[in-house]
């Protein structure tokens, strides 16, 4: 029971990620490798704040602002610079790493006996991984609250129209460039502030935690598509969500299978592909028909 | 300057290469003038590589000019970006890709166009609202459009989506609307029709238009006002009854000429 509540926790708090991702991957249509740079750098900034004694809400802001400025110069390499995208995330990307030494000082930080976010009274007092449940859940949903706002604004739309048609856009009087630059701070910001909350969760900062985090956050895409299929714009970032949980289930199957965690970014690569396959894979083994047959109302 | 300042737009030795500073550098536009009044309909001939589009495009900002100045109602336009330019500028292209987004319904995407040029802000964007207006002003295209208020562009005919570029180009008063060959993708029923709706909502709301084709026949059909683009410069422009007057067979000789 216990690994199931944790798992959910879990998945809440890396469902940031995957929404953070949905972003720039799914409504600007281009994978955006800064990802791996922010998320560890995140956690540095969160980390460091917390060590010097600022508040665990003063170190998420700044997480989020590092994340955001890290997002900014991605966004003008690429629009400015001409960098094609996935180079000007790598870039980024690598980059982060030396800021994060620089900003760790070391290559890992433990929060060990520091005041966090969880280390909030009535958190304190919940059973054990309910509380990561209750954060989880809170941010996710605000996050998602926010979005789901933003993109039903004037600016939101636009915003969903450079991705889907820069021409039209532009011919409609859009500033591509611009919301280009805003989606990859928002979105980055949002991977800045999910890494300042796993490694709060965790306990600790680790240099190398980025390494394979845009898998995980692919993962929680795909598989809420695959999974829950056809839906609007805001139902498909709540997907996103539950496809974060999905994958922890997925995850803790597989741990209890007799893996270790040194095998889990193999194991993601292989869900990422499998779940990136299903669509061509059902359709050449006739499985939609299958599907539909047993689903389909009788009319 | 008196005339100019009056006038929609003003090309004045308009200049462009292709292949900028390298050995294949080649001149597009040689020195092209045009000045287009208010309420001129008028039909863009010429042949692939003559620079019609180019034309466009150096009005739309999407390409930079070489030489020359380009004027809106007397203002020099060098420094005002292409989605500055949609403030007064409305496009339709000729790919039905390119003038909705696919992903987005067709209400969406009326939304979206009745904003263009304004400034967009965090301030919900009312969609509901709009409906019923929208399927009225689809229901004028005749195509069946009014029923798919909720459809995503990428499911309607190449038709439907010219015919919702078009509204989209024209809900909003543009001071100038440029069409590119926006019937070119289309099979010969659906393009008459939505060359009808298209002369039909010109003329009638007295829009200033710049419609490249390659139809001889609706150059001639249409419009107030009849261009011929030979490798960039401009080698034939008639308007009213000198335009009235010229038949398929004079243009054919003209182009023969040409050739």
């Amino acid at each position: 029971m216990s690994m199931i509540v944790s798992s959910i926790g879990q998945g809440l708090l890396w469902a940031i990620l995957g929404v953070a991702l949905f972003l720039t991957f799914r409504i600007l249509d281009f994978p955006d490798m800064t990802v791996e740079g922010t998320f560890p750098l995140g956690a540095a900034v969160a980390v460091v704040s917390l060590t010097h004694h600022l508040s665990p809400s003063v170190s998420i802001t700044l997480a989020f602002l590092a994340g955001a400025t890290a997002g900014l110069i991605t966004g003008l390499l690429y629009t400015k610079g001409k960098i094609p995208i996935l180079l000007a995330g790598i870039l980024v990307m690598t980059a982060c790493l030396s800021i994060n030494l620089r900003i760790m000082g070391s290559s890992t930080i433990s929060l060990m006996g520091e005041r966090t976010i969880f280390s909030h009274a009535f958190l304190a007092h919940l059973p054990r991984y309910f509380d990561s449940v209750v954060v989880g859940l809170i941010t996710i949903s605000i996050i998602t609250g926010l979005l789901i706002y933003f993109l039903q604004t004037d600016l939101g739309q636009a915003f969903i129209v450079t991705g889907d048609n820069p021409t039209m856009a532009q011919s409609i009087g859009i500033n591509t460039d611009r919301m280009t630059i805003v989606g990859l701070m928002i979105s980055n910001g949002l991977i800045g502030l999910s890494g300042a909350l796993i490694a709060q969760s965790n306990g600790y900062a680790d240099i190398n935690m980025g390494i394979g985090i845009i898998v995980i956050a692919l993962a929680s895409i795909i598989i809420g598509e695959v999974v829950f299929g056809e839906l609007t714009l805001n139902q498909r970032l709540i997907a996103v969500a539950l496809g974060s949980i999905i994958y922890r289930f997925v995850i803790l199957i597989v741990l209890q299978l007799g893996f270790s965690t040194n095998d889990l970014n193999l194991i993601s690569a292989i869900i990422l592909a499998l779940c990136l396959m299903l669509p061509n894979l059902s359709k050449s083994l006739k499985l939609d028909h299958v599907i539909q047959k047993g689903v389909a109302k009788h009319d | 300057m008196t005339e100019s300042a009056t006038a929609i737009l003003t090309l004045e030795n308009i200049v462009t290469y292709a292949n900028r500073h390298t050995p294949n550098q080649t001149t597009i536009l040689k020195n092209l003038n045009l000045t287009i009044e208010a309420g001129e309909f008028v039909t863009v001939l010429g042949t692939n590589g003559a620079g019609k589009s180019t034309l466009f495009n150096v009005i739309a900002g999407t390409i930079p000019i070489d030489g020359g100045r380009v004027l809106h109602l007397g203002h020099d336009l060098a420094k005002v970006s292409p989605e500055k330019r949609a403030q007064f500028l409305a496009r339709v292209f000729q790919d039905p890709k390119l003038g909705t987004a696919p992903r987005m319904t067709v209400s969406e995407n009326l939304l979206l166009a009745l904003k263009r040029g304004q400034r967009r802000s965090f301030s919900p964007r009312r969609l509901k609202q709009h409906q019923a207006g929208f399927k009225t002003l689809l229901a004028t295209m005749g195509n069946g459009l009014e029923e798919h208020l909720d459809t995503a562009t990428e499911d309607l005919s190449g038709g439907q989506r010219q015919a919702l570029s078009f509204l989209m180009a024209t809900q909003q008063r543009p001071d100038l609307l440029l069409l590119d060959e926006h019937t070119a993708a289309l099979d010969p029923k659906t393009s008459d029709q939505l060359m009808t709706q298209t002369n039909q909502t010109i003329t009638s709301q007295h829009l200033t238009c710049l419609m490249i084709t390659h139809h001889l026949d609706d150059a001639l059909k249409y419009g107030n006002r009849l261009i011929v683009l030979n490798a960039g410069e401009i080698t034939l422009d008639v308007r009213g009854e000198e335009k009235s007057a010229l038949t398929k067979t004079k243009l054919l000789e003209f182009f023969g000429r040409i050739e």
